[in-house]
């Protein structure tokens, strides 16, 4: 049985607990890492991780993107959306193909 | 590319056409592989952007109904109502196999089964729009389970996608035209070899004839 996780701002992610979601509210890029790491050996199959927590750690990000589990997804914060979500999967696209042929032309 | 040493034996040129029929067969089952891979991601992909959109908008409306419930709050009462959350979700994840890439699939179930039943608060000392916020979260939660499972999934097919283009490629551009150079050479060496003893033989010949019948000096 796994769990659900949600890390970043604790403003951006308070709600969540209310839905049974685990809260794991985080301020600096290095606790970031930490919690991270320590989610990913948990029993939590997915992490959600707001966009701005997420920017110090994309290394720590990438490492689980080639493993089965956890399914680590970008959120935009309370802070709005920095679109890095939307470049994560236009990523993938030009990891698979070579270049970004579906979503490049709609890019603002 | 041919200068890689190869022994020219008849032994070496039935290994190397062994090699080469495996290696079509290989290159044609992997580009197959890579063609409907890539034909699954690019849909899966286009869903993916789709749900992303939609999780995105659904959130920050709910984060705009939050910002407005704290403003008519103070700290501590949102605190105490989100102290003890009544709901719990928990995942159940299970595989499903896409041309050989392992995809999870969640599923995920509530503690308790009403979907209302998720306001961890008295109604007394909240304002509505708490309420509103926590509602426009908790009908998002499908959507974010399900953008978590394609998102994945893209992840996983876009690095074997890559995985497999490499291998094609390889195969098309090293492995299979080194293999054909290689059974070239060893057959142009192996009829030079014939060709080499069917002079020499003709030549001994000619020498033996010479020693028994003296052609030359009769013809003097």
């Amino acid at each position: 049985m796994y769990k659900i996780a949600i890390m970043g701002e604790s403003d951006s992610i308070y709600g969540f607990a209310t839905l049974g979601l685990d809260t794991f509210p985080v301020d600096d890029p290095e606790n970031a890492q930490r919690t991270l790491r320590n989610l990913a050996e948990g029993d939590y199959a997915v992490v959600y991780i707001t966009e701005h927590c997420a920017q110090g750690i994309q290394n720590e990000i990438e490492r689980y993107s080639e493993q089965k589990l956890p399914a680590i997804i970008l959120l935009p914060g309370v802070s709005g959306n920095t679109g890095d979500g939307v470049r994560n999967v236009s990523k993938s696209v030009e990891q698979a193909v070579g270049s970004d042929i579906i979503f490049g032309g709609d890019k603002e | 590319m041919a200068n890689k040493t190869v022994t020219a034996t008849r032994m070496e040129l039935t290994r190397l056409k062994r090699k080469l029929v495996t290696t079509r067969r290989g290159h044609k089952l992997l580009k197959d592989k890579r063609d409907e891979l890539m034909r699954q991601f690019l849909s899966m992909v286009r869903d993916n952007m789709a749900l992303r959109k939609k999780v995105e908008a659904g959130l920050h409306a709910a984060n705009k109904n939050f910002v407005l419930a704290k403003s008519t709050m103070s700290e501590e009462a949102v605190n105490v109502a989100f102290m003890t959350p009544k709901q719990e979700v928990s995942l159940e994840v299970s595989e499903k196999n896409i041309m050989s890439v392992d995809i999870p699939v969640f599923e995920y179930r509530t503690r308790t089964s009403d979907p209302n039943d998720i306001y961890s608060y008295g109604f007394a000392f909240t304002s509505s729009d708490l309420d509103d916020a926590v509602k426009s979260l908790s009908d998002l939660l499908p959507d974010m389970l399900k953008l978590a499972e394609t998102e994945k999934a893209c992840q996983l097919m876009a690095a074997e996608i890559e995985k497999t283009r490499r291998r094609v490629n390889a195969l098309e551009h090293v492995i299979i035209p080194e293999t054909e150079a290689g059974i070239k050479m060893i057959t142009m060496k192996l009829d030079e070899n014939e060709r080499s003893t069917q002079i020499r033989l003709m030549k001994v010949k000619d020498m033996l004839l010479e020693d028994a019948h003296h052609y030359s000096e009769r013809e003097a």
